[in-house]
């Protein structure tokens, strides 16, 4: 039972191990370096010996001892099959391995011993995997991204794999694509026009949102149950159904073309989140506050002003950024408002950018980074309210 | 003065909700209805612009003549299409302007030009011409006459509001256009999406609910794809994956993988064979997927992490007096406490991929087999210009939608009955 634990524990684990090193082995092939072979073979084998070494050394040889040796090991081979590699790539090794036999610290004789012992490796090995792996998958297109836009058109043909960044060609070449869509492009009208397009949503859905949002929550009307269900039915409601009529209706009224048309549009398609987000808020501020404002003679427009708007800054700040980033990243409805150039969102120029065949790829990275930047920045920042919001209004996407 | 108060909550709420009630209803749902009556119309787009009378003014001064001037308007209806009815035309000068030898369409008054130009067929054009000469005998100050514009105005048919129908565009959408294909490519991407999406979703979420270092920072990469600009991100993709100089093809190619570059987005049919059996997988389509269950499975890690750190910790302490596996106390408890998400999940993941445009648009376009319905709406209405038939789709989708909510709701229904 335990020799078939160990055997398990260490194929287990060197299949982690060979993972590590390979996603290693690609950023380091994406810096211009030539590596053609994964050697998975023999990293396999090596994890396997490192692990399996691990479990039978033990506790005989000291920790930070045993772990220099199987890094040096390990790093010497690895260093024999591919040569003249750059000294950084070996200290990655290093790092990786470092990592790895620190992970692998907690399986000794005793737990192998254990009851489960093969079911439990498994799933931490997995879990271990799962973390490494999608955070690559997730952060790779991000990356590559943000170093495209750093590279030049002919660069990119003479090596296609040449991602490294050369900082010492000075702040203005390094920077150059951006340079470029702000001056030739005109995007810094455009980050104007999606600023003022984003801002001003939130600004009406939340004028237009609060009162409603107040009124069912607090308030007894004919129609209240009809009106929060349908709330959520029109949530669901595609935007691409629309798409056609008010194309047409907007076009007879002369709403193309404008920021004012796509400010109704987005705010009628935010507002039913908005709605439904703050009352859920709202319902949870005790009453007797409010009942205490009505002794005092104080209107709705008191109570709401002076009570409910006070009490839920958390609530309403996160329904604004939401909002913004739903309007910020908003793209069909400027497809289809939006063909005169000087009306743009970002969202729309950058499309706009790419239907040209001739505009340099690293110009469109350099348009999307600027493009998702903010929204990421909003998003880490504020982490804590949007969590919340997103779980409990979902946006729609 | 109960019954006055309960009024007054009464007013006080409508007057509150209305301003949102009528722009949702406005924006939301007066297009559903309109979609409808649409589509039974035989419209296309350059139809849609309703048709205007215009001119062109021109001022020209006449040799050896100061004190006279020459306006020459160029008149014309702007659709090619439609006649416009009762055409009134108004222009002011300065005031001592007179004029010579006047159209008898037109009176003069008070520096004003008055004309009734009555019915312009569709294409109609004219050159209209005035002489002006001033009354004091001094000169024409050129600048000021052109700084005027001209009013119009004309009656027409609004294309949309006359009570024409046809059946065309339905016969169009369902016979016409390949529609069983377009059905089965929408379910695919749809039914795979929100699975995939799904799966993942476990997955990560899964994952996360352990402790380790930097578990907050991995949830919030693990929504990067989810918060991101979708325009930003369908570009970063098919930047990867192009065929020529993608850094996917690059990469496989470099470690002998791959001999030649695949066209991940441009090639309908990809011959697999897996154990012995060849057949054909959709690549441009299965590529579309994932990208779709990469962008939105973190909407699914979300809700179903939520709901995991929502089990009482006691079940799992309980699970482990028994002696039970990480297998067993996954399929016996996490899993049991998660189905109801994943039910609500998978009906919102599942409409709104049905209703996905953006991403297969920037991806492909709609093309080498990813033609879904939302796409067809756009490319019905917009690339070839023909809004009834886009319309038509458009009730399509919403009868689809309504047919999935109807059994979907009836299926939980039973299955709540049965519990």
């Amino acid at each position: 039972m335990k020799t078939k634990n160990i055997i398990i524990f260490s194929i287990i684990s060197s299949f982690f191990l060979v993972s590590l090193i390979s996603i290693w082995k690609i950023l380091v092939t994406l810096q211009g370096i030539k590596l053609e072979n994964f050697n998975f073979q023999i990293i396999f084998l090596l994890g396997f010996l490192v692990s399996l070494a691990h479990v039978i050394i033990g506790n005989k040889l000291n920790y930070i001892l045993k772990l220099i040796i199987f890094s040096l090991i390990f790093i010497f081979i690895d260093g024999y099959l591919i040569q003249s590699m750059p000294i950084w790539y070996n200290i990655g090794v290093f790092l990786i391995l470092y990592f790895f036999i620190n992970k692998i610290k907690k399986f000794n004789n005793k737990i192998l011993e254990e009851e489960h012992s093969t079911q439990i490796i498994i799933f931490d090995f997995l879990t271990l995997f799962g973390i490494v792996l999608f955070s690559f998958v997730i952060l790779f297109p991000f990356y590559m991204m943000v170093v495209t836009s750093f590279k030049t058109q002919i660069a990119l043909l003479v090596n296609p794999l040449d991602f490294s960044i050369n900082f010492a060609q000075g702040f203005k070449d390094l920077f150059k694509s951006y340079f470029v869509i702000f001056k030739s492009y005109k995007f810094g009208k455009y980050i104007l026009t999606s600023t003022i397009v984003s801002l001003g949503t939130v600004f009406i859905t939340l004028v237009f949102a609060i009162p409603a949002a107040y009124a069912i929550a607090r308030l007894n009307f004919f129609g209240k149950t009809f009106l929060s269900t349908s709330i959520l039915i029109i949530y669901m409601f595609p935007a691409i159904v629309l798409v056609i009529p008010l194309y047409t209706v907007f076009s007879q009224l002369g709403l193309r073309n404008s920021i004012e048309g796509l400010l109704i549009v987005y705010t009628a398609t935010t507002l039913p989140v908005a709605i439904y987000m703050l009352q859920g808020y709202f319902k949870s501020i005790p009453k007797e506050l409010e009942e205490a404002a009505i002794l005092d003679k104080l209107s709705w427009f008191g109570i709401i002003t002076k009570i409910i708007i006070p009490l839920s800054i958390p609530a309403i700040s996160s329904v604004a950024l939401y909002v913004f980033m739903i309007a910020w990243n908003e793209f069909l409805f400027s497809l289809m408002f939006l063909d005169n150039p000087n009306s743009f969102t970002l969202s729309r120029a950058i499309q706009y950018l790419s239907g040209d065949a001739e505009t340099p790829r690293q110009y469109l990275m350099a348009g999307s980074v600027i493009v998702t930047l903010p929204v990421l920045f909003i998003f880490v920042y504020f982490e804590k309210y949007l969590v919340s919001g997103l779980t409990a209004g979902s946006v729609k996407g | 003065m109960n019954d006055t108060l309960a009024k007054t909550e009464k007013r006080t709420a409508y007057i509150l909700t209305l301003p949102a009630v009528f722009l949702v209803f406005a924006i939301v749902l007066f297009p559903i209805f309109a979609n409808v009556w649409i589509s039974f119309k035989e419209v296309e787009l350059k139809d849609i612009r309703i048709p205007e009378p215009r001119a062109k003014k021109i001022v020209k001064s006449i040799s050896g003549e100061t004190t006279k001037i020459k306006i020459l308007y160029k008149l014309r209806n702007s659709s090619l299409l439609q006649e416009i009815r009762d055409v009134t035309f108004q222009d002011k000068y300065p005031k001592n302007f007179q004029p010579k030898d006047l159209d008898k369409r037109c009176e003069f008054k008070k520096n004003k030009l008055n004309c009734k130009f009555g019915n312009w067929p569709a294409k109609y054009r004219e050159n209209f011409e005035v002489i002006f000469e001033t009354k004091d005998g001094s000169n024409v100050s050129k600048k000021e006459i052109k700084s005027i514009k001209p009013k119009l105005k004309g009656k027409s048919d609004n294309i949309l509001l006359n009570t024409k129908f046809t059946l065309k565009n339905f016969k169009k959408v369902l016979f016409e256009n390949e529609f069983i294909d377009l059905l089965l490519t929408t379910f695919y991407y749809t039914f795979f999406g929100t699975v995939g999406s799904i799966v993942f979703g476990i997955l990560t979420a899964q994952m996360v609910n352990q402790k380790f270092f930097g578990r907050t920072f991995m949830r919030s990469v693990l929504l990067f794809p989810y918060v991101a600009p979708v325009v930003a991100l369908a570009y970063t993709w098919e930047l990867l994956l192009d065929p020529n100089s993608g850094t996917l093809n690059s990469l496989l190619i470099n470690y002998q993988i791959i001999e030649t570059p695949i066209n991940l987005l441009g090639q309908k049919y990809i011959a697999v064979n897996i154990l012995g059996f060849d057949f054909k997988l959709r690549l441009a389509l299965t590529t579309v997927i994932i990208f779709e269950i990469w962008r939105y499975f973190p909407l699914a890690f979300l809700f179903i992490l939520a709901r995991l750190q929502a089990i009482p910790k006691e079940l799992y302490e309980a699970a482990d007096v028994d002696g039970a596996s990480p297998f067993q106390k996954f399929f016996k408890i996490t899993l049991p406490q998660i189905t109801a998400v994943i039910s609500i999940l998978f009906m919102i993941r599942f409409i709104w991929n049905f209703n996905k445009f953006e991403d297969v648009f920037l991806l492909t376009g709609g093309a080498s087999g990813t033609r879904t319905l939302p796409i067809n709406v756009y490319q019905q209405g917009f690339a070839i210009s023909d809004i009834g038939t886009g319309s038509a789709v458009s009730i399509v989708i919403v009868i689809l939608l309504l047919l999935f909510m109807f059994f979907y709701f009836k299926l939980l229904g039973k299955r709540v009955d049965e519990n």
